[in-house]
This record gives structure tokens, C-alpha cells and sequence, in this order.
């Protein structure tokens, strides 16, 4: 097989990567922050719940999240409800990643000092207006670090879908393994390190457009 | 915590308020500008009760919101917004308030270009004519707490606080906001000022409060009550300003 072909069918495998990164990165980090908020609610059962689906989240491995999401239902309903191995990769990343993500946009959220709320409350601004015009920008830029940190991380633990048999770049690679070519395996680090390439050029293009305030 | 706490303020006057850390003087103008919600007593402004403790209807969120622009508050801290200029932060809550205006879809370059003439005045007004460009961390302490007065003032308070303005500036430029807050003051600006600057006081002030433990000790005219104080805790406290 000639170097062009497995490359096709290497960078065909790692749509699927991409595909599970982008919709994880759509999805979770909304969902992120509606969780922080949630952790944050002064109302207690909302806060606990959260807290508790943080909890869980983060103290699982990811791939007993996947196995769960994808095996589970098939199970409990003998068969009859099945989600398809893609959307079950997804939503394990979405669920998953939002709960990192919420801690992130709670510390960011806390770590705006409580003069900032407080000055334009006294200048008679609305709540909302406060989080939009002072408070938002600032979170966003102390936040843009750690979740770049997890967006790196993202795309890397994609390949952790060919647990549930997706066929994802690493998987691809094995069964090129399985057929005594050992180098497709080794060559898949190439597409890893130009996505994260790319995504770290953006994400300092980013700290660099927030850089004019302190 | 206060307790007790009665006390008027006329309109034009000065009114300065000294007292030892943890006597209730910044608790006091919490309480003023509804960032503490007192539970018992009153504030009347011109003759309207704007807040009554016992009184729930004069406690609704939305109108809080209105009731605490008749109050400026000047922090310690300056607290002025980080991304946006001197200028932006002196026009950015009259702008957002403007939006409330009837007339400002049809009437919005006119109503801007308004708040933006009077931002400048004000800039110029606390010296900081060339500075307006600039971002909070690239000014001064000193400049920053002066911005902060033009962004208080440009709500147009009915009277202005000041929560011990110059406590977090290097000695050298206490000078310069005291003499932005002189100035109001010879303009006849109705202001509540926390200080630990005793002869400030003494000059700026028509009448000063000495707290102690959230308690008023003392209250009188402002020469009366740093050169001749009637109570001996007043006496104390003074002692030592006199020393240093």
C-alpha cells in the first residue's frame, strides 16, 4: 500500500477526531457555563446537584463514561435502544469535557474581584449589564489559558472513541498494524501535532488581543 | 455593625466621617449606596423616604436600582474597569442608561455625543485632560482614583461618598485627589467623605462624626470637633494623629 493511500485513509480516519472535537467544543462549553452557574446558585439543591455531576464526571475515567453511555441502554432495554457509536462518543465527550470546562468558568467567574461588580452596581447597572459589559471580558481572559490547556487535551482524547469501536485515527492505524505495517501507527502523531499547532496559534492570536488590559 | 446611627446632611455641605478601622464608617456608606441592606432605619433625600427597613416596599430590586444613583460611592480601591479607557469608564453607566430613554433610537448619536462632551469635562475637570486615552493600568494610583471621581460624578449624584479615597496611594499622591475632592467641595458638592487624613478633614468638612465601635462618639462642626473634641474617646483617637 503506497504512502499516499494510507495517508488518505489516515486523514479520512481523522474527520472522525475532528468531528467528535468540534461538537464537543460546541456543546460543552454552553453547557460549561450553565453548570458554573449552577455550582455558584445560592439556592442549595441546584448547587449540590451540580456539584455532584462535577464529581462525577471528573473522578471516572472517561472510557468507563464512554462504555456506559454506548452499552448501557442496549442493556437495560435488552437490545431495543442503541445510540449510534458516534453520537454515543459525543455525548460522553460533551458531558464529560462541560464539567471540566464549568470549573474553569467558575474559578474564572469568582476570580473578578468583587469591586468590579460592586462599582457598577453603584453606577445603577443592571445585573445583566454588569456581567456583559465588566464582568464577562475579564473572565474571558483570565480564562483563555486552562481552557486552551483542555482544548489541547481534547482533541488528543478523541482517539479514546475506539473504545467503543469508532474508527478513529488511532483505530485505523492498528488495523494497519494488524497488517504488519507498524509505521501508520507512529506517522498518526503528525496530524496531532499540526491540529494542536494550529489551535495554539489561535489561542495565542487570543491572549495576545486581550493583552491591552490588565 | 452600627447601631444608632442618625445623622443629616444639608445640601452644599461637607460632611466628613473619621473614626478607627472597624467602627462601622465604610459599613455606613455600604448602607447609602445599597451595597449593605441596614435592618433597621431610614434614608431620606429631599424630603423622600428612599429607604425604610420596616417599610418592604421601598425595598423592590428594580428600584433599588434607580434609588442608588440619588448616591455616588468613590472605593478605596478605585474599582475602575480594567478594558475600557479613562473616558470609557467615566461614560460607559450613562451610556447604558441612556439606553432607557424614550427618545434614544431616534435621538442616539445626539445623546452620545452629550455624554461624551460632559465625560471629557469631567476629565479635565480632575486633570486628567491627556490621560483620557488611557487605560487604567497605565495610569497612577493617583489617576486612577481621580477617574474615578469623574465616573462617580457623571451619574450626576445628589451626594457623592468617598470610602478613604487616598488609604491605598503612596503618600505622594494623596496630594492630588485631595485637592480634586478640595475642589468639589468649593463647588459645593454634597459629599460624605471617609478619611483617616485628620487636617483634610478639618479643612475640607463643614461637619465631621467621629465612630467608635458603631457608634456616632461625636459630632459637631469640623474645627470644633478635631481642635476642641468634647468626648475623651475623641480626644484619644486624635492623639494619635498629633503624634506622628
Amino acid at each position: 500500500m503506497s504512502f499516499s493511500t494510507v495517508n488518505l485513509m489516515l486523514a479520512q480516519s481523522f474527520l472522525l477526531n475532528c468531528q467528535i472535537f468540534f461538537v464537543t467544543l460546541i456543546l460543552a462549553l454552553p453547557l460549561g457555563l450553565v453548570l458554573s452557574f449552577g455550582s455558584m446558585s445560592r439556592f442549595r439543591p441546584l448547587s449540590l446537584l451540580s456539584r455532584l455531576y462535577i464529581y462525577l464526571m471528573r473522578s471516572t475515567p472517561l472510557m468507563l463514561q464512554l462504555a456506559i453511555i454506548y452499552y448501557l441502554p442496549g442493556f437495560l432495554s435488552s437490545g431495543q435502544y442503541m445510540l449510534s457509536r458516534m453520537t454515543a462518543a459525543c455525548l460522553a465527550f460533551v458531558l464529560n469535557y462541560a464539567a471540566y470546562f464549568s470549573e474553569i468558568f467558575r474559578g474564572g467567574i469568582q476570580g473578578v474581584p468583587r469591586g468590579q461588580q460592586e462599582a457598577g452596581q453603584v453606577l445603577g447597572m443592571t445585573k445583566g449589564q454588569i456581567f456583559r459589559k465588566i464582568t464577562l471580558l475579564q473572565v474571558i481572559k483570565r480564562i483563555v489559558p486552562p481552557i486552551g490547556n483542555e482544548i489541547i487535551t481534547l482533541i488528543k482524547d478523541t482517539s479514546l472513541a475506539n473504545f467503543i469501536m469508532v474508527k478513529e485515527i488511532i483505530a485505523m492505524a492498528k488495523d494497519f498494524g494488524n497488517r504488519a505495517m507498524i509505521w501508520p501507527l507512529f506517522y498518526t502523531g503528525v496530524f496531532f501535532l499540526i491540529f494542536n499547532g494550529v489551535v495554539t496559534l489561535l489561542l495565542n492570536r487570543t491572549e495576545q488581543k486581550l493583552s491591552y488590559f490588565r | 455593625m452600627l447601631r444608632d446611627i442618625s445623622f443629616s446632611l444639608e445640601k452644599g455641605q461637607a460632611l466628613a466621617i473619621i473614626g478607627s478601622s472597624g467602627s462601622g464608617k465604610t459599613t455606613l456608606l455600604r448602607c447609602l449606596n445599597f451595597l449593605e441592606r441596614p435592618d433597621r432605619g431610614r434614608i431620606i433625600v429631599d424630603g423622600k423616604t428612599i429607604f425604610d427597613a420596616a417599610d418592604l416596599s421601598t425595598q423592590r430590586e428594580s428600584e433599588i436600582r434607580r434609588k442608588r444613583l440619588h448616591f455616588g460611592l468613590v472605593f478605596q480601591s478605585f474599582n475602575l474597569f480594567p478594558q475600557y479607557t479613562a473616558l470609557e469608564n467615566v461614560m460607559l453607566a450613562k451610556q447604558l442608561l441612556a439606553q432607557e430613554r424614550s427618545d434614544f433610537k431616534a435621538k442616539k448619536k445626539e445623546i452620545f455625543d452629550e455624554i461624551r462632551r460632559m465625560a471629557e469635562e469631567l476629565l479635565c475637570q480632575v486633570g486628567l485632560k491627556d490621560r483620557m486615552d488611557n487605560y487604567p493600568h497605565q495610569l497612577s494610583g493617583g489617576q486612577q482614583q481621580r477617574v474615578a471621581i469623574a465616573r462617580a460624578l457623571a451619574m450626576q449624584p445628589d451626594i457623592l461618598c468617598f470610602d478613604e479615597p487616598t488609604s491605598a496611594l503612596d503618600p505622594e499622591l494623596t496630594g492630588e485627589v485631595l485637592r480634586v475632592i478640595r475642589s468639589l467641595a468649593e463647588r459645593e458638592t454634597t459629599m460624605i467623605i471617609v478619611t483617616h487624613e485628620m487636617a483634610f478633614a478639618r479643612d475640607v468638612a463643614d461637619r465631621i462624626i467621629f465612630m467608635d465601635e458603631g457608634f456616632i462618639v461625636e459630632e459637631g462642626p469640623a474645627a470644633e470637633v478635631i481642635n476642641h473634641p468634647k468626648e475623651e474617646r475623641t480626644r484619644q483617637f486624635l492623639a494619635h494623629f498629633s503624634n506622628q
